[in-house]
C-alpha cells in the first residue's frame, strides 16, 4: 500500500463517504429511475442500450475484480503444498508453516522478519496516532499564515514518491541525524513520517464533520478549553482516531522502500524486504506462508477495526478507511 | 455572543501548540533530510576514502556531480532510461485508465445491490501487502506455472513464454497490475459524485446514453481522472522493486533501479543524489497538481 497508499486520502474518502456514496445510492432509484424509464419502454434502441451496456460493464468489473485477487488466492493455496514446487498442486500440508526444517515457525531469519514487521507496526503506530491527531485539531482550530505552511508541508509525504522520501531518510540518518542508528530506530522513524499525513487527513475530515457547535456548546456551559476536548471532541472523533491507527498499522506492514532504504543488515529485516530478497535467490512455499501470515495479521486488524467500529454505530469511519 | 468566544478560541495558544509537534517532526524528517539530498549531491567525494562529503553550506556546493547527471541523462547512457521508464508508465497508465475507468463507472453507477461485495473486492488489494501481490504473479508466471499451462493447454503458443527474464510486457502488466487499485478509489469517488439528474437532462434532450456520457460524464469526471492519474504514476515512477522483481534485467532498468544502484550498491552516492533531485524535479508538476487537487477537495469540504 503504499504509497502509496495510499496516496489520496483526501480526494479520495471525502467524496465518496459524503456524497458520492450516500447520495447516489438513496436518490436516484427514487428518482431517476421512473423518469429515466418510460422514454425508454416507448423507444426501443435506447433500451437495450440502457440495458445492454451494464452487462459489458459488469463483465468486465468481475474479470478485474478475478484478475486481482485470484493470483493471491493461488499463492495463499500454494502456501500448502506439500511438495517444494509453487507452480504444480501435491497436495495439502502445513509444513511451511511448522515442522519442514525450512517452515516459517523453524527458520529463524523468517521468524525475525515477522517480529521486525510487527514491532516495527506497532511502534509507529502508537507514535504516529496522537501526533497525527494533535497535528489534525491543531491545524483545523489555528488559522493564520504558518497554519497555512504547516498545511501545505503536511500534504507533501502524501504526494513524494517512497524513492525519493527513502533516499532522502536514509542520505540524512547516514550524514546529519548520526546518532539515530539505521535499522529499527530509523525505521520507526520513517514510518512515522511516511504514514503521520493520513491520520491528520481523516481526523481533519471527521472534526470538520463534527463542526465546532458542540464544542463551544461545552465552553458556554462552562467547559474550559482542554475539558471540552476531552469530554466532547474526543469522543466524537474516536471512530476516526481508530481508522487513523488501523490505516498507520497497515501503511507500517506493507512498506518496502523505506524500510529496506533504512536496513543495514539482517536484523532488521521486515517480512517485506525478505520476501523481495529471498523470492528470486531462494524460492520456497515458505515465502507463501510467510506472506499469508501476514496476510492474516492485516485482515485480522481489518476484521478488529470492523466489529470495534460497528458496534460503535461509526459507520462513516469505516467508509474512510476504506479508500486507504 | 456566539462569535466572541469564537474569537477568543482562535487566539488560544492551545491549537499552534498542538500543531507543533507534528510540524516540527515534519520538518525535521521530510524538509532536513531532502535539503540532505542536495548536501549530497552536490558535495564532493574525499579522494583519500573515496566516500561522499555532504557540503552544507549551498555558497560551496560543487555542481560535477549534478552536471555529470544531467549531460549522461540528456545524452548519454542514462537517456533510455529515462525514455523507457516514461515509456513503462506511459503504457501501464494507460492500461490502468482502459480498465479502470470502466469499473469505477460501474461502481459509481451500476452496481446496485452487489456495490457493497464489490466495493470490498475492489478495495481488498490496498490491504494486500504489495510484494505479496508481486509474490503472487511470480508463481503463476514460472516457465511451468499456471499461465504458461493455460497457454500451452488452448495452443496459443508452442513453449512455454518466458516472462521472468527481462520481458517488458510483463514489467508493463505488473505496473498496471500493482497500481490500478490506487487509481479506481480516487476516480470511483469522483463518478459517484456526478448529479444524476445532469444525465436525466441530457437524456430528455436527446442524447444517446454514449453521447450522454461523452459530454456529460467525461467532462464531469476530468478531475478525477487526473487526479487519479497523477496518484497513479507518481509512484509508479518511483518503482524499482516491482522491475527487480519480475525482470532483473539491465534491459528493463527504470529511473527509480538506477537511484537504487548508486545509493544503496555503489560508492558514488552524490550521483544517485543527483539523480534523485533530477527525478523530483521532473515530478514536481505531477506533485504541485496532486497537492493542489487535494487543497481543492479540502477546501469544498470545509
Amino acid at each position: 500500500m503504499i504509497l502509496p497508499l495510499p496516496e489520496n486520502p483526501s480526494t479520495g474518502d471525502r467524496g465518496d463517504h459524503r456524497t458520492g456514496r450516500s447520495r447516489p445510492r438513496e436518490n436516484p432509484p427514487a428518482r431517476s429511475r421512473p423518469a429515466e424509464n418510460p422514454p425508454a419502454r416507448s423507444r426501443s434502441p435506447r433500451r437495450r442500450s440502457a440495458r445492454r451496456r451494464p452487462i459489458v460493464l459488469a463483465t468486465l468489473t468481475w474479470l478485474y475484480v478475478a484478475w486481482s485477487l485470484l493470483p493471491v488466492l493461488i499463492a495463499i493455496q500454494f502456501s500448502f503444498n506439500a511438495g517444494k514446487s509453487r507452480s504444480s498442486w501435491q497436495g495439502f500440508s502445513l509444513r511451511w508453516y511448522a515442522g519442514d526444517p525450512n517452515s516459517v515457525a523453524a527458520d529463524p531469519s523468517l521468524r525475525l522478519a515477522l517480529a521486525n514487521s510487527l514491532i516495527l507496526a506497532v511502534l509507529t503506530t502508537l507514535v504516529a496516532t496522537p501526533l497525527g491527531v494533535a497535528l489534525a485539531l491543531g491545524l483545523a482550530r489555528w488559522r493564520g499564515r504558518t497554519s497555512r505552511t504547516a498545511n501545505g508541508l503536511m500534504l507533501l509525504p502524501l504526494a513524494t514518491p517512497e524513492i525519493v522520501m527513502g533516499s532522502a531518510l536514509y542520505l540524512v540518518f547516514t550524514n546529519l541525524y548520526l546518532f539515530v542508528p539505521l535499522g529499527r530506530p530509523a525505521q520507526v522513524l520513517g514510518h512515522v513520517t511516511l504514514s503521520v499525513s493520513y491520520v491528520v487527513v481523516i481526523v481533519r475530515s471527521r472534526l470538520a464533520s463534527i463542526g465546532e457547535e458542540y464544542e463551544s456548546a461545552a465552553r458556554d456551559l462552562g467547559a474550559g478549553r482542554v475539558a471540552a476536548l476531552r469530554l466532547v471532541v474526543f469522543p466524537l472523533l474516536t471512530p476516526a482516531i481508530f481508522a487513523g491507527a488501523m490505516i498507520v498499522f497497515a501503511s507500517s506492514m506493507d512498506d518496502f522502500v523505506i524500510s529496506s532504504f533504512l536496513s543495514p543488515d539482517a536484523s532488521s529485516v521486515t517480512v517485506p524486504i525478505k520476501l523481495y530478497s529471498a523470492v528470486r535467490n531462494a524460492p520456497s512455499p515458505a515465502l507463501n506462508a510467510l506472506a499469508t501470515l501476514l496476510l492474516a495479521g492485516s485482515a485480522l486488524a481489518l476484521a478488529l477495526a470492523w466489529l470495534v467500529l460497528r458496534r460503535r454505530g461509526a459507520s462513516d469511519a469505516l467508509k474512510q478507511m476504506a479508500p486507504m | 455572543m456566539s462569535r466572541a468566544p469564537a474569537r477568543r478560541r482562535r487566539a488560544s495558544p492551545l491549537w499552534p501548540a498542538l500543531a507543533a509537534p507534528g510540524t516540527l517532526w515534519i520538518l525535521a524528517l521530510f524538509a532536513v533530510p531532502f535539503y540532505a539530498v542536495a548536501a549530497v549531491a552536490f558535495g564532493y567525494t574525499d579522494p583519500v576514502f573515496n566516500a561522499p562529503v555532504p557540503e552544507w553550506d549551498p555558497r560551496y556546493w560543487d555542481l560535477t556531480a549534478f552536471g555529470e547527471i544531467l549531460q549522461r541523462s540528456l545524452s548519454g547512457d542514462l537517456r533510455p532510461v529515462f525514455l523507457r521508464t516514461l515509456l513503462y508508465v506511459g503504457v501501464s497508465l494507460a492500461l490502468c485508465v482502459l480498465v479502470g475507468y470502466p469499473v469505477a463507472y460501474y461502481l459509481a453507477r451500476h452496481a446496485g445491490r452487489r456495490r457493497g461485495l464489490l466495493l470490498a473486492l475492489v478495495l481488498a488489494p490496498w490491504w494486500i501487502n504489495y510484494i505479496t501481490r508481486m509474490l503472487a504473479w511470480l508463481n503463476l508466471l514460472q516457465d511451468d506455472g499456471y499461465v504458461n499451462d493455460l497457454l500451452l493447454a488452448s495452443h496459443l503458443v508452442a513453449e512455454p513464454v518466458r516472462w521472468l527474464s527481462g520481458n517488458p510486457y510483463t514489467v508493463v502488466l505488473a505496473l498496471a497490475y500493482g497500481y490500478i487499485p490506487f487509481f479506481i478509489v480516487p476516480l470511483f469517488s469522483t463518478l459517484g459524485r456526478v448529479d444524476e439528474r445532469l444525465l436525466e437532462a441530457a437524456r430528455d434532450l436527446g442524447c444517446s446514453g454514449r453521447r450522454a456520457f461523452w459530454h456529460v460524464t467525461l467532462p464531469l469526471s476530468r478531475h478525477g481522472l487526473m487526479t487519479a492519474s497523477a496518484v497513479t504514476a507518481l509512484p509508479m515512477f518511483g518503482d524499482y522493486y516491482t522491475n527487480t522483481l519480475v525482470s532483473g534485467s539491465p534491459t528493463t532498468t527504470m529511473v527509480a533501479n538506477q537511484i537504487e544502484f548508486y545509493l544503496l550498491g555503489g560508492s558514488r552516492k552524490e550521483l544517485g543524489a543527483s539523480l534523485v533531485l533530477l527525478l523530483s524535479a521532473l515530478l514536481m508538476a505531477l506533485m504541485a497538481y496532486y497537492l493542489i487537487a487535494s487543497g481543492r477537495a479540502e477546501r469544498e469540504l470545509t
